[in-house]
Formats: C-alpha cells, sequence, structure tokens
C-alpha cells in the first residue's frame, strides 16, 4: 500500500477521464454480450420447444420423428407424452440416478472437500492426485474402466451400476467446488463463534455450513447436471436399463421422436419457473 | 474416499491390466503383459490423439474468450440477481447434452433453419453443408462446455475481495489496469480450473464427432477410436491401452500448464 | 491455494519457477502408490476378459438341450428387438395395433410383446449386449434379430445364443425357402431363423442426381461433394468394393482385400465423403443432407412407395451386382421367454403374416408360400395401393430374377486369424 508520508506532498491528480466511455463499457457493451450469449446458450432449447409444437408424421414406418421444415402448429405431442414406454421408462431412470446420485456426492464430496481444504492428514497428498486423475480423465476412460471392472466382478449392470458410477465421477467435482469455496472462507468466523460459546459441531452448523452453502449448491446442482447429462459413462454401465441420453443417442440413428423435444421443453419450462421463483425470493430477502 | 478408492482406483486397474493383454475376442483375451500393446496403439492412432489435443485447445481458448467476460461482467455487475444469471445460463443444460448436440444438428441440418433459409436467399450454395466438418464438431464442443468454463471463472471472480479493486481505484488506475493488474491475477485459480475442467472433456470427446461429425473423413476424434474399439471392435486391450496413453498425456499437459501459470501443487484449486 | 497474482519478470518469481517442484516426500508418496499399482495390477493379470467359453453345444440338461426345453413354460411377455422399419406398419392406426402381424399374435395368444427397433448396427448391440452375455445374465431381449456376419458367427461360437427347440417350429418345417433352411453360417438352423433377407446395393435421391449411378466410381464425383454416404460395418463396404472391382467377395483373398481397402480410402481421400454411416445414412439420405450411398434395399424400397416425400428415391445394384445379407432371429442366453420367442419366431412363418412384412418392408421373404401371396395381392389390389404392390411383386429386390441372383454374392467368411486380418485392414478406414 502507498507509504504515508509525514510531509503533506503535492499530488498531481491525473485529468479526469470522461466519464461516459467507462460507463458505456458496463452499462452497454458487456450486458448486451452476456444478454446475446445467454441468447445463444438458449438458442438450441428455443428450437426444441419451437419443434416441439411441429406437426410431423412417420419416417419409413416407426413413430413420428421430428422434420427439419415446420409443417404446422399442433400439441398433440403433448398429450401422447408417454406414449413411448421405452422412452418414458428412460426418463424415469435418468431423473431417479440424478437425483441419488447427486445427493450421494454432494454429501460424501462436501466432507472430502472440507477436509482437504481444512486439515492435514495421511494420505492427502493421495487423495489430492486420485480427485484430480478423476477429473483429469476423460469420461471415456472412465466409462471403459468400470465396464471391466464390473464385468471383471460379475455384477449384474443396471441401475444400482449406474447409480455406483454417476455418484463415483460426481464426487471429485463436489469435492473440488466445496474446497474452493472453503479455502476462501474467513476461519476466523469460526473461531469468533466458539470464542462466543458455540460447540464445534454448533459452530458447524451454524457458521460453516451456511457460508459453505453456495459452494455445496453449486457442487449439488453440478452434480445433478453431470448426472443428467452423462452418456459416455452410461452407454459403458447401463447393461438393460436405458438412461434418457443413451436413448435420445440412439434414436438419432432413425430420427428423434418429437415426444423427446415435449419432454425437454417440459424440463426447461419447470427449470425457469424454479429461477423466476429463486428471482422472487432473492428480491424479497434483500 | 473408500468411495473414490474402490469405484476408481480399482477400475483403472481392471483397465491396466487390460491394456496389458491380447487375444480377440472371440478366443478370449490373456494377460500377457504385452507392452507392444502401447506403442501399437499410438503407432496406429497417433493423429487422432494429435487432432484431439488440437481441438481442445481451440476449444478450451474459445471457451475461455467467451465465457471469461460473461461470469466478470455477472460476479461484478450482477448484484442481487447473480444467483439468477447463473440459473439463466445453467438452465439450457439441465437438458442432457445428447439433446442439445442432436437439437444442433437438427439446426443446422443442410435443410433446416439456418442453412435453409440462407440456401433459399442465395446466400450459400446449394450443397453447401455445415455438419461433418470440423468447424461443426469443435463449435459443438464448445457450447457444450462454456458452463463448465463460466462456474469456475464465476466462483474465483465472485471470491476476490471487492476492497482491492476499490483500493487499485483509488490509487488513480483506470479500468483496464485494475483489471489485468488486479482481478486478472487474482482469478487465475479461476482460470486454471476453467482450463482444465475444458480442455479434458473437450479433448476426450466422442458425441459432438459422432453427432455432428458423423464419421466424415477428418473430424473423428480419439474418443470415437477408443469408443469404437470397445463397443464396435471389440478390441478391449488396444482400446484400454489407447486409453491409458490419453490419460497419461492429459496428466502430463496439466502438470506442465500447472508449471506454466506458477501454481505450487497442481492438485490444490 | 497461491492467491498471489503472478509477477511476471520479477527474478525470485523465476527463481520459483525453475525450482524443483516436487518434494522428495511427495516423489516417495507417488511411488509408492505406483509400486502398489503394479502389485494390485499383477493380481489382476489372473482376471482376464472372458471369451474363452468354446461352447460345443448345450451342457445336458443345460439351456437349450432337449430336457431343458421340455420344461420350458410359455411366459406372458416377450421382448422383440429388431432393427428399424423392418416390420409391418399401418400408418393410419396408433398403438399396438400400428403392427398388424404383431397384434395379431398378442391377440391370437395373449401373450404381450415389447417391440423394440433398438438395432442400428450389429458391432454395436453386440457390444452392448456381450458384458450381460459374458457373466452369464439375462440381457433383457428374447428375440433378437443379427446379420450373418462377423458377430452371429462369434455369438454361436461363444455359446452366446440358446439352441432352438426344433420340435417348436411347425411353420419354419413346413414353410421355409430353401436358401434359408440350413444355411452355411448355422448348419441344420440349431440357432437361428431367417427374419427378412436383403441385399445392399446404391441409393441416390433424384432430386438432385440426374443420373443413374450403377458403380461405387460414379460416388466420387466432385459433384456430390459432402453428400456421399457409405457404410461403416464389418461387411457390406467391403465386399461391395470387391465386387465392383470384379472380384468375388466370397472366395477372395488377402491381396483382393488390400485392393478393396485402398479403394474405400479413396472415399476418405477425395473429400466427398460426407460420413461413414450405420442405420443412420436412411434418416440422412431423408433429410438430403445425403444424395447417394450405400443402402439396404428394402430401406428405400419402402420409403419411396410409402412416403410421396420419398418418391424421387431409387435404389440399384451394381453393375457387376449386389451383395446378398440374411438377418436372423435368434435368443440370446437366459432369456426370460424363450418359449414364446420360438412362438413368436415360428409365428412369422405362416405365409398370410410373412406376406403382411414383406409388403411393407420389401424384402426377401424366407418364406416362398407368403411371396406367392404378395402377388396374388399385388394381382387383386385397386388403386393407388395396386401401384405399391406390383411395384414391390415385380421388384427383382423383393423377387430376385435369375439374372440378378448370378450376380448375388454372399459375404466373405472369415475365420480364425482372418477376422483379425480383414478388421486391421478395413477399421481405419471407417474412423479418420
Amino acid at each position: 500500500m502507498s507509504a504515508v508520508s509525514t510531509q503533506p506532498r503535492r499530488v498531481r491528480l491525473p485529468e479526469p477521464v470522461a466519464r461516459r466511455p467507462r460507463k458505456r463499457w458496463t452499462r452497454f457493451v458487456l450486458p448486451t454480450y452476456v444478454m446475446a450469449f445467454i441468447a445463444y446458450l438458449s438458442f438450441p432449447i428455443f428450437i426444441i420447444i419451437l419443434f416441439s409444437f411441429n406437426q410431423t408424421r412417420g419416417g419409413f414406418g416407426t413413430s413420428p420423428r421430428v422434420k427439419t421444415t415446420w409443417l404446422g402448429f399442433t400439441t398433440e405431442w403433448y398429450g401422447r407424452l408417454f406414449e413411448l414406454p421405452d422412452l418414458t421408462a428412460s426418463l424415469r431412470h435418468s431423473l431417479t440416478i440424478g437425483l441419488l446420485s447427486a445427493l450421494a456426492a454432494t454429501a460424501l464430496g462436501t466432507l472430502l472437500g472440507l477436509a482437504l481444504a481444512r486439515y492435514r492428514f495421511r494420505g492427502r497428498g493421495g487423495t489430492d492426485f486420485l480427485i484430480f486423475l478423476s477429473i483429469a480423465s476423460p469420461e471415456i476412460v472412465l466409462g471403459a474402466a468400470l465396464a471391466s471392472f464390473f464385468v471383471a466382478l460379475g455384477v449384474t449392470r443396471g441401475l444400482s451400476t449406474l447409480f455406483l458410477s454417476h455418484t463415483m465421477f460426481s464426487i471429485a467435482f463436489v469435492a473440488v467446488t466445496v474446497r474452493a469455496r472453503a479455502a476462501g472462507l474467513d476461519r476466523s468466523l469460526e473461531a469468533a463463534a466458539m470464542d462466543l460459546g458455540a460447540t464445534p459441531v454448533t459452530a458447524f452448523f451454524k457458521v460453516t455450513l451456511p457460508l459453505l452453502f453456495p459452494g455445496i449448491l453449486a457442487g449439488f446442482l453440478l452434480a445433478f447436471a453431470l448426472s443428467m447429462d452423462d452418456f459416455v459413462i452410461s452407454q459403458f454401465t447401463q447393461g438393460p436399463a436405458t438412461m434418457f441420453p443413451t436413448w435420445v443417442f440412439g434414436s438419432t440413428r432413425v430420427g428423434i421422436p418429437p415426444h423427446v423435444f415435449a419432454f425437454a421443453t417440459i424440463i426447461f419450462v419447470t427449470g425457469a419457473t424454479l429461477a423466476l421463483a429463486l428471482a422472487l425470493t432473492q428480491r424479497r430477502r434483500t | 474416499m473408500i468411495w473414490l478408492l474402490v469405484l476408481f482406483v480399482v477400475p483403472m486397474f481392471a483397465m491396466a491390466s487390460l491394456s496389458l493383454q491380447e487375444g480377440t475376442s472371440l478366443e478370449g483375451f490373456r494377460q500377457t503383459f504385452r507392452f507392444a500393446n502401447f506403442t501399437d496403439a499410438i503407432a496406429d492412432n497417433g493423429a487422432f490423439l494429435v487432432r484431439s489435443l488440437r481441438n481442445g485447445v481451440i476449444v478450451t481458448v474459445a471457451a475461455l474468450l467467451i465465457a471469461y467476460p460473461v461470469a466478470y461482467w455477472i460476479a461484478f455487475y450482477g448484484g442481487r440477481f447473480k444467483s439468477v444469471f447463473l440459473f439463466l445460463l445453467l438452465l439450457p443444460f439441465f437438458i442432457s447434452f445428447v439433446i442439445r448436440t442432436v437439437a444442433w444438428s437438427f439446426i443446422l441440418s443442410d435443410d433446416g433453419i439456418v442453412l435453409g433459409t440462407l440456401k433459399t436467399i442465395g446466400l450459400l450454395p446449394e450443397g453447401y453443408h455445415v455438419l461433418g466438418t470440423t468447424f461443426a464438431v469443435i463449435a459443438g464442443i464448445t457450447y457444450n462446455l462454456v458452463p463448465f468454463t463460466i462456474l469456475p471463472l464465476y466462483v474465483s471472480l465472485e471470491q476476490i475481495d471487492r476492497s482491492l479493486v476499490e483500493a487499485a481505484k483509488d490509487l488513480y488506475s483506470n479500468r483496464t489496469q485494475t483489471f489485468l493488474k488486479v482481478v486478472f491475477p487474482l482469478s487465475l485459480p479461476g482460470v486454471f480450473a476453467a482450463v482444465l475442467l475444458t480442455s479434458i472433456p473437450a479433448i476426450g470427446d466422442y458425441v459432438n464427432a459422432a453427432v455432428l461429425g458423423n464419421f466424415a473423413p477428418g473430424t473423428s476424434m480419439i474418443g470415437n477410436v477408443i469408443q469404437a474399439e470397445f463397443l464396435r471392435n471389440r478390441d478391449y486391450p488396444e482400446g484400454a491401452a489407447l486409453a491409458f496413453v490419453l490419460m497419461a498425456v492429459m496428466v502430463i499437459g496439466a502438470v506442465i500448464y500447472a508449471r506454466v501459470l506458477g501454481t505450487e501443487r497442481i492438485t490444490e484449486g | 491455494m497461491n492467491d498471489k497474482p503472478v509477477p511476471f519478470g520479477d527474478p525470485a518469481w523465476m527463481r520459483g519457477m525453475t525450482r524443483r517442484r516436487i518434494s522428495r516426500r511427495e516423489l516417495f508418496r507417488y511411488a509408492g502408490a505406483g509400486a502398489g499399482a503394479l502389485g494390485l495390477s499383477s493380481i489382476l493379470a489372473a482376471c482376464g476378459v472372458g471369451g474363452e467359453e468354446q461352447a460345443t453345444g448345450p451342457t445336458p440338461g443345460g439351456e437349450g438341450s432337449a430336457d431343458w426345453w421340455a420344461q420350458q413354460q410359455a411366459g406372458d411377455h416377450i421382448n422383440f428387438t429388431n432393427w428399424p422399419a423392418y416390420i409391418d406398419r399401418d400408418l393410419s392406426i396408433d398403438g399396438p395395433g400400428s403392427r398388424p402381424s404383431l397384434f395379431a399374435f398378442i391377440q391370437e395368444t395373449g401373450i404381450d410383446v415389447t417391440y423394440r427397433a433398438d438395432i442400428n448396427s450389429n458391432e454395436e448391440f453386440y457390444a452392448t449386449i456381450r458384458p450381460a452375455l459374458e457373466s452369464g445374465q439375462d440381457t433383457g431381449h428374447d428375440i433378437i434379430v443379427i446379420t450373418n456376419g462377423q458377430e452371429l458367427t462369434e455369438m454361436i461360437q461363444l455359446g452366446y445364443l440358446i439352441e432352438l427347440d426344433p420340435t417348436r417350429r411347425p411353420n419354419f418345417d413346413a414353410n421355409v425357402g430353401a436358401p434359408f433352411k440350413d444355411p452355411a453360417y448355422d448348419p441344420g438352423n440349431k440357432y437361428t431363423m431367417a427374419w427378412q433377407s436383403g441385399m445392399t446395393g446404391i441409393a441416390y435421391n433424384t432430386k438432385f442426381v440426374d443420373e443413374e449411378i450403377t458403380t461405387l466410381e460414379q460416388m466420387l464425383n466432385p459433384k456430390y461433394a459432402g453428400h456421399v454416404g457409405m457404410f461403416n460395418n464389418t461387411a457390406d463396404a467391403q465386399n461391395l468394393a470387391m465386387i465392383e472391382m470384379g472380384i468375388n467377395p466370397e472366395t477372395s483373398t488377402p491381396d483382393d482385400w488390400q485392393k478393396a481397402a485402398d479403394f474405400l480410402q479413396r472415399f476418405n481421400d477425395s473429400g466427398v465423403l460426407r460420413g461413414w454411416f450405420d442405420q443412420a445414412y436412411l434418416t440422412a439420405i431423408e433429410n438430403e443432407d445425403l444424395w447417394v450411398t450405400m443402402a439396404w434395399s428394402g430401406d428405400i424400397i419402402n420409403d419411396k412407395l410409402y412416403f410421396p416425400e420419398f418418391a424421387t428415391f431409387e435404389f440399384t445394384a451394381l453393375d457387376n451386382g449386389a451383395v446378398v445379407w440374411v438377418d436372423n432371429c435368434c435368443i440370446p442366453n437366459h432369456a426370460a421367454n424363450p418359449v414364446g420367442a420360438m412362438m413368436l419366431m415360428d409365428w412369422y412363418y405362416d405365409p398370410t403374416y410373412a406376406a403382411m412384412l414383406t409388403e411393407w418392408n420389401a424384402y426377401v421373404s424366407p418364406v416362398p408360400a407368403g411371396g406367392e401371396i404378395v402377388q396374388a395381392d399385388a394381382d387383386k389390389a385397386k388403386g393407388a395401393n395396386k401401384e405399391v404392390l406390383q411395384t414391390i411383386a415385380t421388384s427383382p429386390f423383393v423377387f430376385p430374377t435369375p439374372e440378378l441372383e448370378a450376380n448375388l454374392y454372399n459375404y466373405r467368411v472369415l475365420e480364425g486369424d482372418e477376422i483379425e486380418q480383414w478388421n486391421d485392414l478395413f477399421n481405419p478406414i471407417f474412423i479418420s
């Protein structure tokens, strides 16, 4: 920081720069860019929503497939949502595994992340390395390894192996996220709490956890998104039970059924509603 | 931790052992510690490795350039709506990335919304196509991985002590200087994490190459080769060896990268 | 976490950069982990990935034997997994009735059928069920349909298919056509019953293509750059390339394969190729991503006849001939309802239903009597339907003429080391 001199010095102030150019950057350019960026991210979603209302006919004699041209407006696909039992089943699998594995991964990963950020214990370097490897490995490597592993053990491939696999690769991500957050935490807050009479456990729950919460939440969301998203590892470990992404990938061979788009739209709308609700509660809090 | 051990380390060993075996899927595989598997794998598939690395670099750079301003703006100017913006950003990604990639192949299809319109107007020749080109693959991977870039950037940007920024302003630094000398360096751990989280899936990706590239000559990546070895050719040892090589390359790359960035231990942050 | 900003150019920093990073302790730790890794891996060396089971038939009393079959009861549900566009469809109906032949079976026997058109390539499908087969578990499918290629041969040799009960297929015994009885790839039909047979040739969309395309060489025309498709499976492109060059694939030698490989590589180098496809080629040509492509006969004929927007499709064989293959129904090990599976497989050897299949999907039927019904229906039909059925009844690809038959070739049968040689030669072409 600047040294405080004992003598008053005459300081030459720089010419005041015109305020407007600076303001323009943050007022207009950046926000526009961010909005454009969000639009770009959402563009496929809009297309999906749009074409979920598109009329279509069956391609080569199987159930209806989405066409690239606009044929007409219809809401029939929403009425026929559960028409394809395989699609519905795969969606159910995905949601179940997603939630369960995200919960498990968050619980385990938070503890791990916290431990890594705070404590020096034996095997810490090894754990660091493992976590790093776990993230560093491409999914395909993990998938192949898990597949070989399950086969060697003769374990039935199915939802349980899927759950294990998904939890496994999510733990590392959650741990890293939580650790980043925990490392930035001011430990004196905890110490202060304990000075004020809180037991370490209380301090943990009332001070640390709430402070960590954004990190934990981010970790949970990340784990859930990773699991819902996951295609490669699922492809290697799923056995007869299909997950939603795997089903969709398979269907690209013969054309996407419009039900997929309808489902995707519903997922999106649900999420958007949640976001809106979040915004409202946010507003109320501040 | 035991979880990680069981579910990660042991399968890795299973794969390691696989990679040293030889045989065909018909006759069964015997463990022969055939290290030549590794050299064979590299010799046959070196071009894909290089191509994947190249694609990974392009994707990472592009993603960083695209994502950094967004993360910056949300972290510094998002105000109370930070979580909302983040949610909005992540919202499209609640739909699995296979569907998003498929949606892009839909959008970019030869007679689809984008190309079809342009062709009708006459801006593009009739036979023009985007799918099946490396451009489509890279664009697809970038699109899919951008949230992985944004999140770490945002987390580290958000944590920067605002008083440091203000102090810089007090010292008559203008906005650019503040950014270059204070904000950006402080966000480097986030950049580091972002690069890792982006480049690694990018290099190992095969879905984008499969859906958007359609195995057109020149678009397939190392992930496609590994997947094909495992799921099509059933040449498990070669697939396992290749997967190991890939992982080794990435680990080495990450270590080198960590050196350059000056982080003392790669495993921290 | 190192939060300090990076002081480029600072001498102290430069010193730090060049300092040794891994402390001795870390080195030992990692080395220890590595040693442990080697130790564990030697333990795991004992575990290979199976494939050792060489089956010579069911063990006495085991799955597939006569005793075992005698004990089996029909279940109330069948999982039938097939290729797309391979079963008859009534487009005007939604729901179970939309597949009339299957619906008839369900109504007649009361057994529910889950029909999945999930198979898009033999290799990929086999790879997905292989792990279950290896560990002796139910794959979740009762009937699967596999082409007579490497994968089917491997499944038979490894004993992954249940031996069929010869007493449970009366329709088959009565009605099967001679070429499909006792085929070379499955003597005595121990494991398979043919579903349909078809040909691999060339399809093109006359909307974009002015000429008649009858050679692969014509596909290399730069006019079609970016809109040419080829197959990426273990048999079609390779055998067809040899036919193009006038080589009989059935008796080809490794030198011939090299020539075929060189020819196929030209597709990679020329820049005309859109991609190497499996079943997805059909969606691609329908979307007009592909203008000319290798194709399977029935897919194209069905599209052309039943969907007005695809009326511009054409299917041809090469000048020198075409490849002919057979898709076969078989039952994977530990299937949940083998009796039901056999009932369903045999159901389609009833000429009525065989005819229904052919009238829709325009492939070669293994049931000659079914073919006769198709011809009769074509004569009787009226209006637009008449044209469709007449086209099918007179198509050389559904009812092969002697001229065509003389130029139809089966896949090259590969044995032992040849398989590896073939795959090592051709697989790199498909992923480049």
